[in-house]
Parts: structure tokens; C-alpha cells; sequence
């Protein structure tokens, strides 16, 4: 019979640890394929159409992903869970069209009020989400698709048919986006930024490890004494104010806003969020595997052009991706499945 | 042994109803640090009921706990959990997606001092702790893919590094291989020096006089004994679990038995069970007994078509045939009634009526619709003929009491009139009344030409109803016996694996 | 008295849209006088015909428990098959067979990987929402084609002679007809409330559950490709972006209807009201000159009170009745 401290040694000997490292990289296995895809998509696009591979494309990929990938941070905290977001479209819009307005009739207003403005905005329509969801025992899919409708018409009455453009603009609200910090866009440091102290978040802080307990087995959690509730308006909120500041950054990147902006966000983002690897029904995923699925189908429809793929094929291929995305998944974790109950067998 | 130790945990008087159904009368029970307590009693003693008190799921009608001399009420499972109380469900409540390290430690990841998760020291901290009890596991696979025995164990660190004081484990070696049985033992016998008491509930006696020092045996929702393990013999557990006076429950008819309707030879599952022949004939009611978990319930969905065999043949009326989905079992004229009649039985939602019809609905169409006053009409017949109490046969069978959901679920299968009826624990959870009547139902079936399979855990209904009975125990028939010369000791016997050298 | 009460607690939902429905034509009538005119009606119902048609077969999906969001993908891509092989000289009739057998392929393949991968359907049909509507792109880009022969465009915006019952209506009726009879007289519709409620209990009792989801992702894609071809003829035009973003106004109208999200509840009558009411609301505000997203605002509320309504209504009884229970014990204590 071995002693304590041999199984102690043993589980530190360098195989050991080795197989542990496996296993882990096992469970990331999701973020690498990610990851090779992309650098596949690169690579193959690269030496085809070489103009692909210049610095100010990778920034401009970079630049049109930022606002979906900062929505998709909030949407990942919400499908965590075993929730849905369906209404962040229409938050952003909303916020976008609030503050684009609000520096067209008060061109002297500081960019922070603003900023601080939409975010608010944002964060009282995900406060009220969050309230259906959890005090009104509303199912999430039903409470979201109820407020896509409710806040676009509040976007559409604030609005009154107007529009604001480029031109309306004080210059300092258009630098948001691109004003270039170290050679790079703020808006893409905006993104980065909140990505990474999200991503974080999720694995560094008890409540945001609750959040996977919740979505993995909502009765365990409960039974653990996991404030499920609370955590799960919280999620909401979040999204919701993420959606607030995304909003300032559409309307800072594309000038032209009026009631429609951003219409259909939200299945772009599920989407992506799915791509990367978030499981649909929660308890599974990171913010970096959402971050490379809006990377990922972003590269797609950047490379398009350069292959002279006509934009049309923009929509089946991300639709494709997504099928395959989630095929794949089901293939891998059966797979997976089997080899564990074989290898135990053993 | 000098001084017994002060008692950990001291119940006093517990008792507890579901509806008609009385789970638990009085129970007293006096659980002391250091000790391995076995709690032990057929299916519908009380023991999960009792489990679940300590655990907080439900609260006693009456009684009394006390936890180191103080009265508490466990409220909920955080209570019970603050307490210092720790169970071992039998279905494991655990995180899939996460890892082991983390399920053991949710919602009190170890911090570092800035606040965030010490993910290194939570790993080394559970590594240690499976070190400390022998046993290799790696930390950072999910748990999904853990085997039962593995997820028993991260259960176990749970509880350890909770610093529990008690360990509740319900019926835990049922899905056990006999070496994960070895493995868990030796880490209760490290708990137990430790001063952890443990409230071991289980069937297998041949574990209990293993591992246990104490024995309460719980019997019809009363403790009738309780001793320490040493003092007593198998023999005379098993009569203390069983020892009721045997009730005529139905005096059950002499049938004529008519040809062989049902022959299974050599019936196979990998894993689940092995080598199942047996016959059955028209008239015919034969008895499966055995343990959760010895494979009856897994047979009958192999015959019904829920899950495919490996091995073996199924024959009805001679002919070979192949099962491969419910409704081609119900052509060949077989009906199941399940076990769970919540989950697969009835529809709760739906009324008598639609659930009765389910099965036969295309038969009761005429041109695709329903022949709503045919179905309705069939349903009142079968209504009455197995005396369902209702407010009628719109009414929703969530309604209905136990005894009564039973009867619409036999109804359900005998309205497909099938030559071969299997019964799954029939009268589970269901009041004294009722159990008679759906006996009484059973016999005239039997009476009236079906073959009756009768899967229990209730011995006295078995040995009272059944022509023949067959023994299982895992995933083996160990034991056959007629009516005649079938007793509840003997079934017991080859039901907890006994082999003869032990029975005295 | 007692039959009436019950009835009522049963098609409780469907009063209460019936209730909807009344304050809609009062709404309507006062905000325009033109509202409750025949003609307005006609226009009215003419206008949501395909989201009826559409909303039929996701009614019965959502009661097994399964969801298509791929419909209004299915319909543009029907539309633009109605474009391409009209413009290549196919006669009309041959074009209509053909769009609504691309619509079956494509609702084949999403039950497919619903049934056979075992993947949730809510992903796979975000997928194929995506797919479609990419291929009809494809197929179409941002071209038109318009030169549909009359007797098309007449069926897509004409009444039946001398009324003021416009064709498509017939054929809706017809359908629904037949749904209702399916769903609520037939054993199939039996079986699918069944599945919807306890899916292991249908499997159970024999209830063939992949085959009845597989058929109804078939049945969803063939209307939705239907709903293509009435959608081409009443704007009179094929382009891929047809019904861009109506999925989710047909999911709405569904659950509007009194359909659980869960499944296993719901009737196609309910359906049918909350067709209607919003319809008519959505036609009542619009001759306010108030604007379509504004209108959708009105729904999009109306569908979350729905839910909340009722549970917020539960937890009042529950309260009531909970004190009631607690007043009367400690009367009994103390009387």
C-alpha cells in the first residue's frame, strides 16, 4: 500500500502533470480550433490576394468587429446562464441614436456625459430585462423578444423619423472610434479592454464562476445556496449597460443614425457567440472563444472582398459556419464521451 | 472502549406523510462521531425519507433534531449543509461542465489576497484531498465525463473540505464495480477515524457487516431494531427487515397456466445484465425480485423496445421476433407499465381520458380524427371496471391521488389488450386501499388468460401474487422458487447475493 | 353554470383575446373612421396572410417543443425561386411546384439535424436563418423580378369577384381548417400535445416522437416556401430580402396566441385571435400614421404582460390563499 506523500509525489511528477496540462487543453480544444481557423482563413486569403494581409486591413477587420464583440461580451454572461438576450439590437440602437442625437443638438456636451448617457440608457432597458426575467418568472426568450419589439418602438418615438449624419457631428464624438491610441483605434482598445477585464472576471471572481454553476445545473446551484436570481439580473443588467456603451460607439463610428441602427444585431451575435463555442444552453464557454467566433465570422466577411467573393455569399457562409460550428460540437463531445466510458472500462 | 462518545446527532420521534402515504413514524435514531451507522430496510422503509430530513429537502411533521445537544431545524439544504451535514445523494448533484476542483469548491473558491480566485491553491488543495483518502483523481476533468464511483468521490471531498461532521451516503455502492466498493470503504474507514459519522443507508448486507459498526434497521416507516453489527447474523436482519406479520393481501386465484406466451432465452445487455431466460405462460403471473439495481426494470425495456439487447432472443407465442421501438412491442401484444408513472407513465397534464387512450389513439380514429364519444366511452368502461375515483374523466390525472394515477396507467395498457403484461413496481408509493385493488386487478388479468410479469420491491406482494418467482441480483438471475415453496427470507437471500455457506 | 365556468377556465387565454380583440376594433375606430370599413378590413387581413400561413405550422412546432426561426429565410428563398424560374420561361404553375419543393428540402434538412444530430433546433434554425436567406441572396442579389403575368398578382391582391374576400384569405382559411382539425380532432394532434408535454411518456406509449418533429420541420419549410409564393404575387415582385426579419413577428403572434414556449399548451384558435388582434392593432395605429416599429413597440409589450400578467396574477392568488389558509387555522386555534 503506497503512502500519502507517494500519491502526493505522483501527482506532481512531471507525466502527471503533463496529462493534466492534456486535459486541459482538452477542454480548450474549442479556442484552439478557433484560432487555427482563423489563422487558416489568414493564411490561405494572404497568398491568394495579397493585399489581404496588410496592416491596415487587419486593423479595418479588427474595427468592424469591435461593437459586435463588446455586445457579445454581455450576451455570453446572459447565455451562461441558460438565458438569451434577443433585445440587444434594439438597445443599441437606441443608445446609439441618443447619443449621436444628443451631441447634434448639444454640440459642446463633454464626450463623457455622453458616454455616460448611453450607458445609463442601456442599463435601465437591461435592468427591466432583468426584472421580467427574474421577478416575473418570465421565460427569457419570451421577455427579450417582447422588449427587441418595445425598445425599437421607443427608439422609433424619441426619433420621430429623424436622422442624424455625419456632418451633425462635432468631430470629437466621431474620434471615439477611430481616434488612433498607439497606432490603434480607440474603438478596438474599447473592445479589447472590456473583453479582457470581462474574460477575467468570469474566471477569477466567485460570482462569476457561479454563473457557470447556474447554467450547468440551475437546481444544484440552488441547492448550494447560489443566489441564482440575483446573478441572473445582474447578467441582464450588464448586458444591457454593455449594449448602452456599444450603442455610443455605433453611433460614433457610423455617423449616420436614425431608429433603424443595428436592426438584427442580435441573431448576428447569437450567432457568433455560438460559433465560439458558448453552449446554447449554458454552463460552457469563455468570452475568448465568443471573442474569436465574432473574430472568426468577421474575417469571413472581410476576406469576401478580397476574393472577390461577391457580398451576396456573405449570409450562407456565415449561416454555414454556424451549422458547422455546432455539428462539430455535438460530433466532438459524443466522441469524447465515448473514449471516457471506454477508457474507464479499462 | 471506555466512554461512548457524545452524540453527534440525535433524532427524536420523526415522522412524515406525503398525502396518504406514511413515510416515517417515530423514528429515533442517535448518531455518534466516529462511528459507521448502516441504515437498513426494504424499498418503501422510510430510509430516503429520513435522508432527505437530514439533508433539509423536506421537514419532519413531527420530531425532533438535535445536533450536538441543540435542537436545530434544518430548513433547507444550506441549513443542513451550515450544520455540518453531508449527503451523498444517490443521483449525484453536480456541475457537469465544471471540473472536479471547482464542483468540490463552489461558491467558496479559495481567494488570494486581492480577492480573486486562487485557482492553484484550489487545485492543490482538492489534490491533497483525494491524496489524503488514496485515491487518484485528476482535478481538472469535468466532471461529466466521471464515472459514478468517481463523482461518489468528489461528493466526498465536497463533504471534506466543508469539514462535515456527519456523512450521509444513500445507497452509494449501487452502481459500483466491486473495486470502486473497496476504494470508497477504505476512504469511509479513514473518515471514521477522523471522527466523521457516517449514516450508511444500503441493502447489500454482506457490505454492511464489512464496513458497518452499527445497524438500524427501519421497517415499514418505524425502526424496529438497532444494534451494533457484531451482535447480530444475517439471518436475523434480514427477518427484522421483512419480519411484518404476512398479510393476506389477496387471496390470490388458482389459475390453470396455458401455453408459453413469452420466452426469452439468453437475453443480454452489456454491463446492465447477463443470460436472462425465462417463460412466461397465459394465465401465468411470474414474480421478478431483487435490489434496485439488479437489472429488472432494464430487462423489461429491453422486451418493451425502449433499449436493445446485445445478446438473446425474445419469442411470443413461438415465434422469434424483434423488438426494436415500444410500438413494435405493442403489435406483438406487449404492454409495460413503468416504474415511474411521473415520468413515463402518465402525462400529467393530460385527463384520464387522453391518457388512457394514448396508446390505441389511431385505433379509436376514424378517417385520422378521433372518435371522441368511442374513446370517451372506452375510457369510462376501464374507468369503472378498475374502480378509478375521480370527478370524472376529464379530470386531470395530476389531480388524482397515487392509488388512483396507478389504476388510469393499467387501464391505459390493458385498453391495447396485450397477451403479455409487464408491471414495474405497480404499487409504489400508492395508500394500502389501493394496493389492494390493483391486486385484485392483477389476479382477475391472470384469471382472464394474460401473462403477468410482476417486477417489486414489496416481498409480501410477490410472494402473494406471483405463480413463480425469479430472483435477480446483479444483472443475473440468482434464484427461482414456486409459490409454493417461496419465503421472504429466502428471496432476500439470493436477492442480497448471499451464497449458501452464509445462511444459516 | 358549471359547464360555462369550466369552459371558461379552460379557454380562459382565448377570452381574454377575444377581449383584445374588441378593444382593438374600438381603438381602431377611433383613432380612424375608416378603420371598420370593408375595404380596410379586406387590406387589413390581405396584408398578413403570409405571417398567418406561416404561423400555422410554427404553432405546432412550438407545442412539441421545438422552434423554426428559419421561416422568413424559407420564404424569401421560395420568392426568389419564383423569380429565377419564371424569368427562365417556366410556366407559372411548374415555378410554384418547384419553390415549394425547395421549401420542404429546406425544412427536411433542418429536421434532420434535429432529429438525427440530436442538435437544438433553436441553433440550427439561427443557422439555416442565416443560410437561406444567404442563398437567396446568392441566387437573386439585389435584383428584382417583376414581371409576374396577372393572373399571379390577382390571387396575390384580388378578392374574389363581387366581395371583398381576398383569395389568399380562402387559401389561409383552408389551411387553418385543416390545422385545426389536425391538431385538436386528430390523433396526430393528440400525439403532438402529447410530446410536447412528456416526451419520454409519448416515447413510452409508443409514439413515434423523431418521425411527428421531423415532419412538422418538413411541413413548416413547405408552408413558409407557400407563404414565399403569396408573398411574390401580393407585392408582385421576387427579392431575396422578401419578409426580411418576420420570423420573429410569427414566433410573437404564436406566443401572443397563448402557446407555451415550454410546448404541450396552447391552441390554434388562440392562434388565430392574436392573428387578428395584431393585425388589427398593427393596421389601426398604421392609419394613425403611426409608424411600424411603433406599432411593433405595442406588440412587443403585449406579448411580455401576457406572460407576466398571468404570473404576476398567480402569485396574488397564491399569496390570498395562503393567508386565507394561516386566518383560518388560528381561528381554529382560538375559536
Amino acid at each position: 500500500m503506497t503512502t500519502t506523500s507517494e500519491h502526493v509525489q505522483e501527482a506532481a511528477t512531471p507525466s502527471r502533470r503533463g496529462a493534466n496540462r492534456l486535459v486541459v487543453l482538452i477542454s480548450r480544444v474549442r479556442e484552439l480550433g478557433l484560432l487555427v481557423v482563423l489563422l487558416l482563413i489568414v493564411i490561405v486569403v494572404g497568398v491568394l490576394v495579397p493585399q489581404f494581409l496588410t496592416v491596415s486591413n487587419m486593423v479595418q477587420i479588427l474595427l468592424s468587429i469591435s461593437i459586435l464583440a463588446i455586445v457579445a461580451i454581455g450576451e455570453t454572461l446572459v447565455i451562461l446562464t441558460r438565458n438569451v438576450d434577443l433585445s440587444v439590437g434594439s438597445i443599441v440602437g437606441f443608445a446609439a441614436f441618443v447619443a449621436a442625437n444628443l451631441f447634434k443638438q448639444q454640440p459642446g456636451t463633454s464626450l463623457l456625459f455622453g458616454i455616460l448617457l448611453g450607458c445609463a440608457l442601456g442599463l435601465v432597458l437591461g435592468v427591466i430585462n432583468g426584472l421580467i426575467v427574474t421577478w416575473g418568472r418570465v421565460p427569457s426568450i419570451v421577455a427579450t423578444l417582447g422588449t427587441l419589439y418595445a425598445y425599437r418602438g421607443l427608439d422609433f418615438i424619441y426619433a420621430g423619423g429623424n436622422q442624424v449624419s455625419a456632418s451633425d457631428v462635432p468631430d470629437s464624438f466621431l474620434s471615439l472610434a477611430t481616434a488612433p491610441l498607439l497606432g490603434v483605434p480607440l474603438l478596438i482598445w474599447f473592445a479589447a479592454l472590456l473583453a479582457i477585464i470581462f474574460g477575467y472576471w468570469l474566471h477569477a471572481s466567485r460570482t462569476g464562476r457561479q454563473l457557470y454553476a447556474i447554467g450547468s445545473n440551475p437546481d444544484a446551484a440552488h441547492l448550494i445556496g447560489i443566489r441564482s436570481n440575483l446573478l441572473v439580473f445582474i447578467t441582464f443588467a450588464i448586458s444591457g449597460l454593455l449594449c448602452g456603451f456599444a450603442g455610443v460607439l455605433w453611433g460614433a463610428r457610423f455617423a449616420t443614425v436614425d431608429a433603424t441602427a443595428a436592426t438584427g444585431l442580435e441573431l448576428q451575435v447569437i450567432a457568433a457567440v455560438v460559433v465560439g463555442g458558448v453552449n446554447i444552453f449554458g454552463g460552457s464557454g469563455e468570452i475568448l472563444g465568443a471573442i474569436l467566433g465574432v473574430l472568426v465570422l468577421g474575417t469571413i466577411d472581410n476576406s469576401l472582398s478580397f476574393l472577390r467573393v461577391s457580398q451576396f455569399w456573405l449570409q450562407a457562409i456565415d449561416g454555414a459556419a454556424i451549422l458547422v460550428a455546432v455539428a462539430l460540437d455535438a460530433f466532438i463531445t459524443r466522441w469524447v464521451q465515448r473514449l471516457l466510458i471506454t477508457g474507464r472500462k479499462r | 472502549m471506555v466512554k461512548p462518545p457524545d452524540p453527534v446527532i440525535e433524532l427524536a420521534g420523526i415522522a412524515r406523510s406525503f398525502g396518504a402515504v406514511q413515510a416515517l413514524r417515530g423514528v429515533d435514531l442517535t448518531l455518534y462521531s466516529g462511528e459507521v451507522h448502516a441504515l437498513v430496510g426494504e424499498n418503501g422503509a422510510g430510509k430516503s425519507t429520513l435522508v432527505k430530513i437530514l439533508a433539509g429537502i423536506h421537514r419532519p411533521d413531527a420530531g425532533i433534531i438535535k445536533i450536538d445537544g441543540q435542537e436545530v431545524e434544518l430548513h433547507n439544504p444550506v441549513q443542513s449543509r451550515q450544520a455540518g451535514i453531508a449527503v451523498i445523494h444517490q443521483e449525484p448533484t453536480l456541475f457537469p461542465d465544471l471540473n472536479v476542483a471547482e464542483n468540490v469548491f463552489m461558491g467558496r473558491h479559495p481567494r488570494d489576497r486581492f480577492g480573486r480566485v486562487d485557482w492553484k491553491r484550489m487545485y492543490q488543495e482538492v489534490e491533497r484531498l483525494f491524496a489524503s483518502l488514496d485515491v487518484r483523481l485528476n482535478v481538472y476533468t469535468p466532471v461529466q465525463g466521471l464515472s459514478v464511483a468517481d463523482q461518489q468521490l468528489v461528493e466526498i471531498a465536497k463533504a471534506l473540505s466543508l469539514n462535515s461532521r456527519v456523512l450521509i451516503m444513500d445507497e452509494p455502492t449501487a452502481a459500483l464495480s466491486a473495486h470502486e466498493v473497496q476504494q470508497l470503504f477504505a476512504i469511509a474507514r479513514q473518515l471514521r477515524e477522523r471522527g466523521v459519522a457516517i449514516l450508511f443507508v444500503s441493502h447489500r448486507l454482506e457490505e454492511i457487516f464489512e464496513l458497518a459498526d452499527r445497524v438500524t434497521v427501519l421497517r415499514d416507516g418505524m425502526r424496529v431494531a438497532t444494534a451494533p453489527v457484531a451482535e447480530l447474523t444475517t439471518q436475523q436482519i434480514i427477518r427484522q427487515m421483512v419480519g411484518r406479520e404476512l398479510e393476506m393481501l389477496y387471496p390470490k386465484s388458482e389459475v390453470e397456466a396455458g401455453e408459453v406466451v413469452l420466452d426469452v432465452r439468453g437475453l443480454t445487455r452489456k454491463g446492465v445484465f447477463e443470460d436472462i431466460s425465462f417463460q412466461v405462460r397465459r394465465g401465468e403471473i411470474v414474480g421478478f425480485a431483487g435490489l434496485v439495481g439488479a437489472g429488472r426494470t432494464e430487462v423489461a425495456r429491453v422486451i418493451f423496445g425502449i433499449d436493445r439487447a446485445d445478446a438473446g432472443e425474445i419469442r411470443i407465442n413461438g415465434k422469434q421476433v424483434q423488438i426494436s421501438s415500444p410500438k413494435t412491442a405493442m403489435k406483438q401484444g406487449i404492454a409495460y407499465v413503468p416504474e415511474d408513472r411521473h415520468q413515463h407513465g402518465l402525462i400529467m397534464d393530460f385527463s384520464i381520458v387522453r391518457n388512457m387512450t394514448l396508446p390505441i389513439l389511431r385505433q379509436t380514429s376514424m378517417l385520422g380524427l378521433v372518435d371522441q364519444r368511442r374513446e370517451r366511452e372506452v375510457a369510462r368502461n376501464y374507468s369503472a371496471r378498475l374502480q378509478v375515483r375521480s370527478s370524472g374523466i376529464d379530470q386531470l390525472v395530476r389531480a388524482l391521488s397515487g392509488g388512483n394515477q396507478q389504476k388510469v396507467v393499467l387501464a391505459k395498457w390493458l385498453i391495447t389488450n396485450p397477451s403479455v403484461l409487464i408491471l414495474d413496481e405497480p404499487t409504489r408509493g400508492i395508500d394500502v386501499g389501493s394496493k389492494a385493488e390493483v391486486h385484485r386487478i392483477i389476479s382477475t388479468l391472470a384469471r382472464d388468460g394474460l401473462a403477468i410479469i410482476l417486477i417489486s420491491s414489496d416481498l409480501p406482494e410477490v410472494l402473494a401474487m406471483a405463480d413463480r418467482v425469479l430472483v435477480m441480483h446483479e444483472g443475473r438471475i440468482t434464484a427461482e422458487f414456486t409459490h409454493a415453496d417461496v419465503d421472504q427470507e429466502k428471496v432476500m437471500f439470493a436477492a442480497t447475493g448471499q451464497t449458501n455457506d452464509h445462511y444459516q | 353554470m358549471k359547464l360555462a365556468s369550466n369552459l371558461l377556465s379552460s379557454w380562459w387565454w382565448e377570452a381574454l383575446l377575444i377581449v383584445l380583440l374588441v378593444l382593438t376594433a374600438i381603438l381602431g375606430n377611433a383613432l380612424s373612421p375608416y378603420f371598420l370599413t370593408p375595404f380596410n378590413l379586406a387590406l387589413m387581413v390581405e396584408s398578413m396572410m403570409e405571417i398567418a400561413i406561416m404561423a400555422l405550422p410554427m404553432t405546432l412546432i412550438i407545442i412539441v417543443g421545438e422552434i423554426d426561426l428559419s421561416v422568413a429565410s424559407t420564404l424569401g428563398l421560395a420568392s426568389v425561386i419564383m423569380g429565377i424560374t419564371w424569368s427562365a420561361g417556366i410556366p407559372l404553375w411548374l415555378d410554384i411546384v418547384i419553390a415549394l419543393a425547395v421549401g420542404a428540402v429546406a425544412g427536411l434538412f433542418n429536421g434532420l439535424l434535429v432529429t438525427r444530430l440530436g442538435l437544438p433546433s433553436l441553433v440550427v434554425t439561427l443557422g439555416t436563418l442565416a443560410l437561406y436567406r444567404g442563398l437567396a441572396y446568392v441566387i437573386l442579389g439585389s435584383q428584382a423580378v417583376s414581371n409576374f403575368p396577372g393572373s399571379y398578382t390577382t390571387f396575390g391582391i384580388g378578392y374574389i369577384p363581387g366581395t371583398l374576400i381576398p383569395w389568399t384569405l380562402l387559401l389561409f382559411i383552408f389551411l387553418a381548417l385543416l390545422c385545426v382539425v389536425v391538431l385538436h380532432r386528430s390523433w396526430i394532434g393528440r400525439q403532438l400535445y402529447a410530446i410536447g408535454n412528456n416526451k419520454e411518456a409519448a416515447r413510452f406509449a409508443g409514439i413515434w416522437v423523431n418521425r411527428l418533429k421531423l415532419l412538422l420541420f418538413v411541413l413548416s419549410g413547405l408552408l413558409s416556401a407557400l407563404a414565399g409564393v403569396v408573398f411574390t404575387a401580393r407585392i408582385s415582385s421576387a427579392r431575396a430580402d422578401n419578409a426580411l426579419g418576420f420570423e420573429l413577428l410569427v414566433i410573437t403572434v404564436v406566443l401572443l396566441g397563448g402557446i407555451n414556449i415550454f410546448g404541450g399548451r396552447g391552441t390554434l384558435i388562440g392562434v388565430i385571435l392574436a392573428l387578428f388582434v395584431v393585425g388589427g392593432l398593427r393596421n389601426a395605429l398604421g392609419l394613425a400614421n403611426i409608424s411600424g416599429d411603433i406599432q411593433n413597440t405595442v406588440i412587443g409589450t403585449l406579448l411580455v404582460l401576457s406572460v407576466l400578467g398571468p404570473n404576476i396574477a398567480q402569485r396574488i392568488q397564491g399569496a390570498l390563499s395562503r393567508r386565507r389558509l394561516a386566518a383560518r387555522s388560528t381561528q381554529s386555534k382560538t375559536g
